[in-house]
């Protein structure tokens, strides 16, 4: 079930527009940002309030990459290992997350403390290799500064 | 002359006024509108407000001003068309979805400096008479999104934006909507798409989106350092600004600079540098100066060079001379240490997971091109297949809806015609 919160949030995106459907990405996000990820319930509930098919809304969410239909750990950990990142030894910090920390690809640690999604290019490349963790930017990593900067996020 | 390979016509002009683009991008107050407006801000648009529509759209076009997404229309004709169009109401959309790999040039302005972007658009607005505008930001940028909304809400208190534009009986409302990752969705009829709530899959064309855009009504849409350009022009005038940069192509320029240099980062100079000028004068030389192997001059999509090519000037008309693209202006740099084939294998990578799925040939295509720069890549190629991938390759040019595919195959025909040998050594 969506919050009050959440569906008076989405009663107010849709004056931001003129038709209901492009509501749908920015209502997505509200669910996303409370849930932490997409269920097939919440989908249907978001359907039913922008009064879009059941159908649409899956197909639309599921062609973009940072919706999540699956659910995730505490913090997210969007590495990017795009070209820039690649030659900077982003790679090597893939490894790092997997041998210190358990951490797959498109997984999450056992006790749900981080998941890891490889990024394509989050525009930080004068400063790679770089991350996102939740919303905020980590760039230059080096194998010592991300195991720093990871310790900040319980 | 300006570089090497340039010809005919004017020298780049190399005494550009200040910065335009990254004005007060170092002061931490230019983010707040106070802070924009005690430097100047907001006075080209009491300027603009002055002028008719029509007026400011000339101006536009005098400038010479080409867009800044990669393609390099002139900005000022595509207004004049979508002005020219009857059709109620007109929509300008500020493609900020930056996600051409080695881009970063938009960010500063978008976390920066929001107010220049704001305020262009309001002039833009403006000028073709829409009453709505959106930017579009990608979702890998979410400091960007909050900053921008705060100076918009501010924008919106100082009277600049909303029922009665600077007391002027003039309507614009402007928002933020947020991409979800999805490089497709810089394709400006895929924006469309994504920004009406669905997947974000390119159009056919025409109808071109000046015509027919987003909600099928004329629809304007410029990257954000286009935008970023509009209230220097209307303050200083189209000829002073047709001063800067080359004759073909005028203005400053964001170059955002990448890999294998001392000082990475993004650069604002006048349209036409050089790559050997940005590399070596302005980002200090090859990281642990090491010799030059490669650049990558606009993006990933953009046609890979030698090092013997950098004396091109960065611009719209002498890159494509040379055999490749000013894209972006995101140059990324590569030592001779790189491996080249590897590099060409994670680009395909990426063109592979962003295919939208529509054409058959890029869908299908650019995964067999990844699939067979795998294997060459983990040292399984087989004889024949640096033939196959370039073959692959040609069946993709043209073939589809956008220029994804069309991308990804000249990623592979170029590494190829570049740099053949490196892809050699490794099959035998």
């Amino acid at each position: 079930m969506l919050s009050e919160n959440a569906v008076k949030e989405i009663g107010l995106i849709r004056n931001k527009y003129h038709d209901v459907q492009s509501s749908l990405l920015p209502a997505l996000y509200v669910v996303q940002r409370e849930h932490g990820w997409l269920s097939p319930e919440a989908l249907k509930e978001v359907g039913e309030i922008l009064n879009v098919p059941k159908a649409e809304v899956k197909g639309v969410s599921t062609f973009y990459s940072m919706f999540r239909h699956k659910p995730m750990g505490r913090h997210l950990i969007q590495l990017c290992t795009n070209v820039a990142c690649m030659i900077m030894d982003a790679e090597r910090l893939v490894d790092i997350l997997k041998s210190r920390y358990g951490l797959e690809p498109n997984g999450t640690t056992d006790d749900g403390r981080f998941s890891l999604i490889i990024m394509e290019c989050i525009g930080a490349c004068g400063t790679a290799p770089a991350m996102l963790v939740d919303t905020d930017f980590h760039d230059n990593l080096t194998e010592k500064y991300i195991e720093e900067i990871l310790a900040k996020y319980k | 002359m300006g570089g090497g390979e340039g010809e005919g016509g004017r020298a780049v002009n190399k005494t550009v006024m200040g910065k335009v683009l990254l004005k007060n991008i170092e002061n931490p107050n230019s983010a707040d509108i106070a802070g924009y407006i005690k430097t100047g801000g907001y006075k080209a648009l009491s300027k603009a407000l002055e002028l008719k529509p029509s007026d400011i759209i000339d101006e536009v076009k005098r400038s010479g001003l080409r867009g800044r997404g990669g393609a390099g229309f002139p900005t000022g004709m595509k207004w004049a068309f979508a002005a020219a169009d009857s059709k109620k109401p007109k929509f300008i959309l500020c493609n900020a979805d930056e996600g051409e790999p080695g881009t970063f040039k938009d960010r500063p302005i978008l976390e920066k400096n929001p107010h220049l972007l704001i305020e262009g658009m309001i002039i833009s607005g403006y000028a073709l008479q829409a009453e709505y505008g959106y930017i579009y930001l990608r979702g890998e940028y979410p400091k960007a999104k909050d900053i921008l909304e705060d100076a918009i809400k501010q924008a919106h208190d100082k009277g600049y934006l909303g029922e009665d534009v600077h007391g002027k009986g003039i309507r614009f409302h402007l928002h933020v909507h947020q991409g979800a990752g999805a490089y497709i969705c810089g394709e400006e009829t895929a924006l469309i798409e994504s920004l009406e709530g669905k997947r974000g899959q390119p159009r056919i064309k025409p109808p071109f989106p000046v015509n027919e855009g987003f909600l099928s009504k004329p629809t304007i849409i410029n990257n954000v350092e286009t935008l970023a350009n509009i209230p220097y022009i209307i303050e200083i005038g189209a000829d002073a600004y047709a001063e800067i940069g080359s004759p073909d192509c005028p203005g400053p320029k964001l170059y955002s600079v990448s890999g294998h240099v001392k000082r990475p980062g993004v650069y604002e100079l006048p349209m036409g540098t050089t790559l050997r000028e940005i590399i070596y004068n302005h980002c200090g030389g090859i990281l642990g100066d090491k010799k030059l192997k490669a650049v990558i001059p606009g993006g990933i999509s953009t046609p890979i060079l030698p090092a013997d090519a950098i004396d091109c000037p960065m611009d719209f008309v002498n890159m494509p001379k040379r055999g490749s693209m000013l894209g972006s202006g995101a140059v990324m740099v590569f030592d001779e240490t790189v491996d080249l084939v590897k590099v060409c294998y994670r680009a395909i990578k990426f063109f592979e997971h962003e295919s939208c799925g529509k054409c058959t040939p890029c869908r299908e295509g650019v995964g067999w091109m990844r699939a067979i720069l795998e294997r060459i890549s983990n040292g399984s190629g087989r004889a024949g297949d640096i033939d196959l991938l370039i073959e692959v390759s040609n069946n993709i040019t043209g073939k589809t809806f956008c220029p994804l595919g069309d991308g990804a195959a000249m990623v592979v025909q170029n590494f190829a015609k570049h740099f053949r040998s490196e892809f050699e050594e490794k099959i035998h």
